[in-house]
This record gives structure tokens, C-alpha cells and sequence, in this order.
């Protein structure tokens, strides 16, 4: 370290941007001293379980719950019956729409809650819960979103006949949700109309579940003493959950505490409020006694929140050079039974209209219409930005198809359409001012690194190998290249409930120049505690390692609208920085009074504040972190601390380039990936190695929804993925090694440039996996074939285009 | 339900509780014990996050029941290291990144702890195939078997410099 110039030394003591910090977190988690909500244990403690419908669609007849009650142990069985008095028996859904929290009269999914019993210990609940006795009359069941809007459909939302306007505008038929529609619909048909070559096609993006390792839960405990209640909750967005709950049971604001400990992984999943809540705080205040109320896997599998279950029907139209000139889309977009997407107000299909992807296209159209079935409710953005990776899926496709269309390399049709990075901030068809990108040069070097040339060549002669009868092999190159949309955002547009979508950071500095920063997002594996101090390291001059973050606990973090969608580095570490500038900008007036300088004849270095043309003259901000308590100062209040609250001016742009190298066996259907190439702009990058462990991580889920992973249904409404045995997670042995890269193209309007990165490496990870399985039948005239790619459907695609013999 | 007297050792203390017979494993250990490093998080043992070792072996306590573990030697992540000395399993698993949300964290270097007692020099298809039976949703797997082969590599060096 000693040849190294002062200034170098005293940067990489502050482990700020750019450093691969080890993470702080880690000390307990590898120690088995993490605390998850199951591990919370309060005196007297409840259990509370859930008696779950059979049936998918049912009138509830009666209840018996007189067995259950007899049984020792057993304190309550709550039924919508004991929540209608307290208005709780259905509660409001983050989409506009309601859900029952108990059923009222029938029952409309598989899975659905219909009582809760609480008993002493989960033992003698879960034994109770076969005692609670449910007449159920089966009604007719609906699946299929297609069906559901047949005249003749059966009326699933009964309590909304005749209800012709919903929250996002006309309803058009009794299973019909919402029409949501952005862009130039008679423009962009005409221009289609117009072109030399057409592409059509309908893309599934089927039902999957974001299945995080720990499920959801709760401890809700009511102290009757000082009226306060305490949640402690697998919360993805703590504070929301505080104003719902407020809101829902009456009780003010400053006397809820809601806190996020450690999660067990969130990627969606634990963004909504779940009947589980509710009915946890209604029995807490009921018997006075704390009550935990934690999901089994299949439970969460069946009840709480899907995502996608999207069908995209695509009309893209070129030149016969490969210039795309228009795109329309149409979504039928499968609810469940309650809309419980979270998405943010405005925006019912969340952000679907990016689907014009990277590509400048002159003029596009989309419309969503979203269907009611029985199936669960949820719709949430599994580890994508709302409704993105869907968007990504479509037009990843699209793109595949019209290639295929116009005889074109994949790879080529990409590049003749990206927009220039001479384009930006680039205002797309749909609307979005995209903030930057350099599409070109990562697209170059992603090809570069793989030899695509090379792999291309390799294809062919496989190709024809086969045709001769040598190989039973397939080779598939799938390609990708994804804009993301994060960071929501901008207030003026973007809230959920009517709150807008800020997010805060609120810092003190201590007088011995450590500092503690509280912010509104909550950790659930992004390693906040770390990059967030690196981000202030940077601001502030104190060395991260002397910076405690802390999230999650309402009473003590300033508001903010929690984590998911990649919003935390975009806002709230917008805001981390905003509120470290306040800091230093304090700690210029204070050292310009120590130096005797005026203010404007300092300049920042590092660590600390020097005076122009003296650097011999400087004050560190350890230095004035003392004088700041312990010297009166003219003019200045004691203290140093600050606070911000960051509305941000636009979405952030992330994007990436990816080439997935797969080999398909044609014979059983079984597939090895050759190599997985990701390139991601992130925009500024704060911790390389928390990325590469993100984009590992985010690229794996896309791995199991591509390949596999589905919640699907019978006919009768019946879960047939319920459990892991049927789910596929993929293991280690599935898994393969990922070869990460990256270029840097800040964006213009973050503090520090930062993007965001977690949701990424799914959002183009999956069009990557199944456009490489799309590409090794590419020879053999496939066009489009569903997902998930299972080693049974893709035996299924070469039998039927005849390659079995 | 009839409560049977329950005797184990666990991480090297001997301990006694009293618990019905079909309670889990898991559960014993942690609402009855208080020792809340493998976690829940299938209870069909599919995920591995409850993966404890019992008389020698990696188990999934989820799905062992109390009486099955009468008189089992029981070692948790609790007492694979301590903060004053950790595994090298834990250092390495920090030092590679090979963890996120940290949930399955204790069951896979419970896990790990034991497979590199079977095979003290795996390959990398070694630990990928004997970490199989462990779930992670974050990491990919790719930093846990780096650091899983950096614990070998550093356990074998260690042995080799006392030799």
C-alpha cells in the first residue's frame, strides 16, 4: 500500500462505488443467525392455520366448526362471518379490485381461505383445521381465460353483476376486468397493413410463481396496555403495509409497527397483503395474544400471488430489408379470481408498452384485457419490473419470428433496428423517454465473445449431419437483447394506492465520524446493508465499513414504497445520495469556519473538505463530524444529519445482451447449455460482485420458467404443480455457469448514474433460454412452440415436425 | 397429544425435551430447543433448507420424526463454527459471494460440511451433484459451488502443511 499515492489509499478505504465489498450481512446468515419471521417467538404466542377450499369454484353452504372449537388447545375459528361486523371479510386489492379475505357465500379458486383457526401450537391448528367441517355445492369451473368471456360463461365475481364500470374504466362482459390500451391503433395497422412482410403470431408466457425460499408470514401482536400494534411480516413493502393496515382496521397510523425482518427471498411474492395478515390482526386483537401466522409450500404455491399467465398475440411489419415498421399487440391477460396484481395505479398492465423493446419501431399499438378464472389471484412482477419480462418475451420472439419471415440472421435484424445511441434520451412509440444506451456496442461485443460467426457455421454443419443421420443433436443459439424499464417512480404517475412512488434515506452522523442511514426499501437478499453504505462512502467520505443501514422497521426508517421492480438503487439509492450531499454540503460551512475560509474557497477531496491551493489545509469529515456536536458554530445548528425524499424524473433504462448455447438431444427432449453469455448495462456499477451474483441468480429463475417451471391447472380448477416435487426449482446439477460482462452507460438523470440490475438477467434470461430452443428447430420449419420448454414438450416439437422418423 | 422424553446431543451438549412423538425434527430443534439455523422451507423435503446432521449423516429434518431421533448425535449450523473461530466453509461462503437472502445458507453448509467429509477432494461435478438435495432461488449456484471447492482446496492445504 505505501507506493501507492495518498489519494489512491485513502479512496480504497472508503470501499465506495466500484468496490467488490465483501458483504456484511453475511457474518450472520452463514452463522445460522439470521431472523426471519419464522423464527420470531413472542410470550403466549398463537398459531393461526388456514382451512382451504377443495374446490375451485363452490357455494359454501355452512361451516361446522364445533369440532374444531371442542378440541383442547383450539381458541378461535374465525370464519367471514366474525370479520363482516369489522368490515374485514373482504379487503381491497392493491389493482382497484377487493378480495375476500374468508369466503362469503363460494369460493373461487382452489386453495382459497375459508376459515382460520388459531390454536396454541401449529400442531393442534393444523389438527383443528381437519376438524372444521365445509358444505361445499361445486359450481361450474373456468380456466381458460378464452372461455370465460363466452356469453354463456358462468358469473364468477357475483358481487360485481351488473358492475359495468370497473377501476380502469368499462367492463364489457361479467368475467372481464379492464381494456387498457396505449399507442396509435388505426396508425399502426395501417403502417402494418402497408408493409412487405407481415409476421403473426400468438405468444404464451404461461402461469409460474415466484416461489422464494421462505414463504409468507406473520407474528401480529396487539398490546392492549398502550393500544400500539406490531407486525412483523415477510413485507416487501413495510411501510404500505403499515397505511393498509391503518386503513383497514381503524387503528391510527403512529400506533402500527410493521417490520420486515430478514426475508427469505421476495422476487414478487411478497408484495401484496394476503388473507394470512388480516386474519393474524384480527385475532390478535380479538384474544389479546400474539399470533403467528406462516404459509406451508403448497399453500404458497396455490394462494398467494402467480405471475404472467399472459396471452400476447403479436402483428409485426418490415421492409423487405429487415426496417421493422410497426407492432401491435394484443393481451389476454388471466387474472385469477381477484385482480391482486401489483402494479402501480395508472398502469393495470403494468409496464407491457416497453414491448417495442430496443428496437426503434416508427409507430406501435398495444391493449390488455384482463379476464377473471378460477384461478388464484396475484399477477405480480417475479423478479421484473411490472409486467416487463413479458414485454420482453414478446417482442424477443416477435423479433425471432419476423426474422424467420424475412429469411434474415437473428442477430442482424437486431442490429438494422436497435435505437442509436445517438437517439437518446429515445421517446418510443408507447410513450417512455428511454434515458440512455449504447445497444450497439454491447450487442458487437456480446457476439465478438461468443464467435457468433463461428457458432453459426457450427450450427449448419449440424444441421446437416443430422439430415445425414450422424447426430441425434441439435444446436441452439439464443439470442436476446433486452431494455428493461425500472425504478418506478416518477410520483406524478407512478403510486400504488394513491401513494406515490418516492423513496427515502435518512442519515445521521455520529460525532466519532461512523454514521447509521435508515431507508424505505427492505433487503430480501440484495445486500442493501452493503451497497448502500458504498454509495454513501462515496457521498460522505466515511468509510463504509463505519456505516450501519438499517430497513424495515416503520418506526424507525423513513417512509418509503419498499423493494421490487429493481426500484431500490434507482430511488432509494437516489435518494441515499441525495441525502449524503446534504450531509457534505453542511460539512462545507463547517469546515469553511474551522479553516477560516470562506465557503466557496473549499473543494472536496475524498474524505474531507481542503482549502484551494493549500492541500495542506483540510478538514477530514471525521474532523467535522466532531466539530459539528461539540463546537458552537455562528449560524449553523448543532448536529449532522439529513434526510431525503427522492421523487425520480424518470424510469431507468437497463439493458443487455445475451447469447444462450444450447444443445438438444431430439430423442428425448433433453437439453445441456453450452454456455450462457450475459452482458448487462447497469448503468454506474456500485458493487461488481453483488451484480454478478444478481445477474447468477436472476438468470437461473429464467433458467426454471423457460425450461420448466409452471403452475398449471386441470380442467377442474385443480393445482397440478403444487408442491416441488412437480415445481421445478432447478438444483445445482441443472444449473449451469454463467459468463458475465458488461459495459457502462450511466444514466443521465440518477445521482450516480446507477440503473439497477436484480431483475434483469429474467427479464432477458428467458427469451434467451427459449429463443435457443426456438433456434435449433429453426432448420426444421418451427416457428413458435410454448413454454415452459420441458424435456416432454421439446420431445413433443421434433416428434411433430417429424424428426422421430 | 402423549409427550415421550426425548435425549439428544446436539452440537456436542447433551439435551433433553420432552415432545410427541410425530412432531418433526425440525421442529423439536427450533420452537422446543431454540436453535433456528436450518430452516422451513418445504416441509416435503424437496428444498433442503432444514438439513441438519444426524449421526453422521446429512438429513432433512423436516421430514425425520422426534422418535426417530432418540439418542441421535446432532450437529447444526449452529455448531459448525463459532464467531470466534468460523468454518472455513462459513469464511469462504462470504469470501465467494455464495450467499444472498441467506436462508438457505445454514442447510447448504450443513450440507457442505459433510460432503467434504465423504470426499474430501471433490470436482466441481462432485459438489454440484452432492449439493443437489439443497435449494437456493438467489445465487444460481455458481458462487456456492466456488465456495464449497475453496473450502476443499483450503482444508486439504491446511492438512497437507501439518503433514
Amino acid at each position: 500500500m505505501k507506493d501507492l499515492p495518498d489519494s489512491e489509499e485513502r479512496r480504497a478505504n472508503l470501499k465506495g462505488l466500484g468496490c467488490a465489498r465483501k458483504r456484511v450481512e453475511d457474518a450472520r446468515f452463514t452463522q445460522g443467525k439470521g431472523n426471519y419471521v419464522d423464527d420470531i417467538k413472542l410470550p403466549g404466542m398463537l398459531f393461526g392455520d388456514f382451512v382451504r377450499s377443495p374446490y375451485a369454484h363452490a357455494r359454501v353452504k355452512s361451516i361446522d366448526a364445533a369440532a374444531a372449537l371442542a378440541l383442547p388447545g383450539v381458541v378461535a375459528v374465525l370464519t367471514a362471518k366474525d370479520l363482516e361486523p369489522l368490515g374485514l371479510h373482504w379487503m381491497p386489492t392493491l389493482a382497484g379490485d377487493k378480495q375476500m379475505v374468508l369466503a362469503d357465500g363460494k369460493v373461487l379458486f382452489q386453495g382459497q381461505e375459508v376459515a382460520f383457526v388459531v390454536a396454541t401450537d401449529r400442531y393442534i391448528a393444523a389438527d383443528a383445521v381437519e376438524l372444521v367441517e365445509v358444505d361445499y355445492e361445486d359450481l361450474p369451473v373456468v380456466v381458460d381465460p378464452f372461455k370465460a368471456q363466452e356469453p354463456d360463461a358462468p358469473v364468477l365475481r357475483e358481487d360485481l353483476e351488473g358492475v359495468t364500470e370497473g377501476a380502469h374504466g368499462p367492463r364489457r362482459h361479467h368475467n372481464h376486468i379492464f381494456t387498457w390500451e396505449q399507442g396509435d391503433a388505426a396508425g399502426t395497422t395501417a403502417a402494418i397493413d402497408a408493409s412487405e412482410v407481415i409476421a403473426e403470431e400468438t405468444i404464451y408466457y404461461h402461469r409460474t410463481h415466484p416461489c422464494p425460499l421462505e414463504t409468507c408470514g406473520c407474528v401480529a401482536s396487539m398490546d392492549k396496555i398502550n393500544g400500539k400494534l406490531t407486525v412483523y411480516g415477510t413485507f416487501q413493502a413495510p411501510h404500505v403495509v403499515r397505511t393498509v393496515a391503518s386503513l383497514l382496521s381503524g387503528i391510527d397510523e403512529h400506533n402500527i409497527r410493521v417490520v420486515s425482518p430478514d426475508i427469505g427471498g421476495g422476487f414478487g411474492n411478497k408484495v401484496g397483503v394476503y388473507p394470512g395478515y388480516v386474519c393474524s390482526i384480527v385475532a390478535t386483537i380479538v384474544t389479546g395474544k400474539p399470533v403467528k401466522w406462516v404459509e406451508d409450500r403448497m399453500e404458497n404455491m396455490m394462494a398467494t400471488a402467480f405471475a404472467r399467465d399472459y396471452w400476447m398475440k403479436g402483428r409485426i411489419g418490415a421492409t423487405k430489408d429487415g426496417r421493422i415498421t410497426g407492432l401491435h399487440a394484443h393481451v389476454t391477460a388471466d387474472h385469477g379470481a381477484f385482480d391482486a396484481c401489483a402494479d402501480p395505479t395508472k398502469f393495470p398492465a403494468g409496464f407491457f408498452h416497453i414491448c417495442t423493446g430496443s428496437y426503434d419501431i416508427p409507430v406501435a399499438y398495444c391493449a390488455v384485457d384482463g379476464i377473471y378464472t378460477n384461478k388464484a389471484p396475484g399477477g405480480v412482477a417475479y423478479r421484473c419490473s411490472f409486467r416487463v419480462t413479458e414485454a420482453a418475451y414478446f417482442i424477443e420472439r416477435m423479433i425471432e419470428i419476423l426474422a424467420i419471415k424475412l429469411g434474415m440472421d437473428a442477430a442482424e435484424l437486431r442490429r438494422i433496428n436497435f435505437i442509436r445511441a445517438d437517439q437518446f434520451p429515445y421517446t418510443s412509440a408507447l410513450g417512455w423517454e428511454y434515458d440512455s444506451g449504447d445497444y450497439h456496442t454491447a450487442w458487437d461485443k456480446a457476439l465478438k465473445a461468443v464467435d457468433y460467426a463461428g457458432l453459426r457455421r457450427e450450427q449448419a454443419a449440424r444441421v446437416e449431419a443430422f439430415k445425414r443421420g450422424e447426430t441425434r443433436r441439435l444446436l441452439g443459439i439464443g439470442l436476446t437483447h433486452f431494455t428493461e424499464i425500472v425504478g418506478a417512480g416518477p410520483v406524478k404517475n407512478c403510486d400504488i394506492l394513491g401513494m406515490g412512488m418516492f423513496d427515502s434515506c435518512e442519515i445521521r452522523i455520529h460525532p466519532t465520524g461512523s454514521a447509521i442511514a435508515r431507508l424505505g426499501t427492505i433487503s430480501q437478499g440484495q445486500g442493501h446493508a452493503t451497497t448502500f453504505a458504498q454509495i454513501l462512502a462515496s457521498e460522505t467520505g466515511i468509510p463504509a465499513d463505519k456505516i450501519t443501514i438499517e430497513e424495515g422497521d416503520t418506526d424507525t426508517a423513513p417512509y418509503g414504497l419498499g423493494t421490487y421492480g429493481s426500484r431500490s438503487t434507482p430511488v432509494a439509492g437516489a435518494a441515499t445520495a441525495m441525502a449524503g450531499r446534504k450531509i457534505r454540503a453542511k460539512a462545507q460551512m463547517i469546515a469553511a469556519y474551522l479553516l477560516e475560509v470562506h465557503d466557496n474557497d473549499l473543494e472536496w477531496d475524498i474524505d474531507r473538505f481542503v482549502v484551494k491551493g493549500a492541500p495542506e489545509r483540510f478538514k477530514t469529515m471525521a474532523e467535522i463530524a466532531y466539530a459539528a456536536y461539540n463546537q458552537a458554530i455562528p449560524g449553523v445548528e448543532p448536529g449532522l444529519e439529513a434526510v431525503s425524499y427522492y421523487d425520480p424524473p424518470n424510469m431507468t433504462y437497463p439493458f443487455g445482451a445475451y447469447v444462450c448455447v444450447m444443445e438438444i438431444d431430439v430423442d428425448t427432449g433433453e437439453h445441456e447449455i453450452r454456455q450462457f453469455y450475459a452482458l448487462d448495462d447497469c448503468g454506474t456499477r456500485i458493487n461488481p460482485m453483488i451484480i454478478e451474483g444478481q445477474v447468477h441468480g436472476g438468470l437461473t429463475e429464467a433458467l426454471a420458467i423457460a425450461m420448466g417451471q409452471e403452475i398449471a391447472y386441470d380442467d377442474m380448477g385443480n393445482v397440478r404443480t403444487g408442491t416441488l416435487m412437480d415445481f421445478f426449482l432447478p438444483t445445482a446439477w441443472e444449473t449451469p455457469n454463467y459468463q458475465t460482462d458488461w459495459t457502462e452507460t450511466p444514466s443521465p438523470h440518477h445521482p450516480i448514474g446507477a440503473k439497477g440490475v436484480g431483475e434483469s438477467p429474467n427479464v432477458g434470461g428467458v427469451p434467451a433460454f427459449s429463443n435457443a430452443v426456438h433456434d435449433a428447430f429453426r432448420a426444421f420449419g418451427l416457428t413458435q412452440t410454448h413454454m415452459p420448454h420441458d424435456h416432454w414438450r421439446i420431445w413433443r416439437t421434433a416428434r411433430d415436425l417429424g424428426l422421430h422418423g | 397429544m402423549t409427550k415421550m422424553h426425548l435425549t439428544l446431543t446436539v452440537n456436542g451438549e447433551a439435551v433433553e425435551t420432552l415432545a410427541e412423538p410425530r412432531e418433526l425434527l425440525i421442529h423439536v430443534l427450533r420452537e422446543r430447543l431454540g436453535i433456528t439455523g436450518p430452516h422451513i422451507g418445504c416441509e416435503t423435503s424437496h428444498c433442503g433448507a432444514c438439513t441438519v446432521d444426524m449421526d453422521g449423516k446429512s438429513v432433512k429434518a423436516c421430514t425425520i420424526f422426534a422418535a426417530q431421533a432418540q439418542g441421535a448425535e446432532i450437529t447444526t449450523i449452529e455448531g459448525i463454527g463459532t464467531p470466534d473461530s468460523l468454518h472455513v466453509l462459513q469464511e469462504m461462503f462470504r469470501e465467494h459471494h455464495g450467499l444472498q437472502c441467506g436462508f438457505c445458507t445454514p442447510g447448504m453448509i450443513t450440507r457442505a460440511w459433510r460432503l467434504l467429509k465423504e470426499n474430501p477432494t471433490p470436482s466441481e461435478e462432485e459438489v454440484r451433484f452432492g449439493m443437489a438435495g439443497n435449494l437456493c432461488r438467489c445465487t444460481g449456484y455458481q458462487n456456492i459451488v466456488k465456495s464449497v471447492l475453496a473450502a476443499a482446496n483450503e482444508l486439504n492445504t491446511v492438512k497437507e502443511a501439518a503433514e
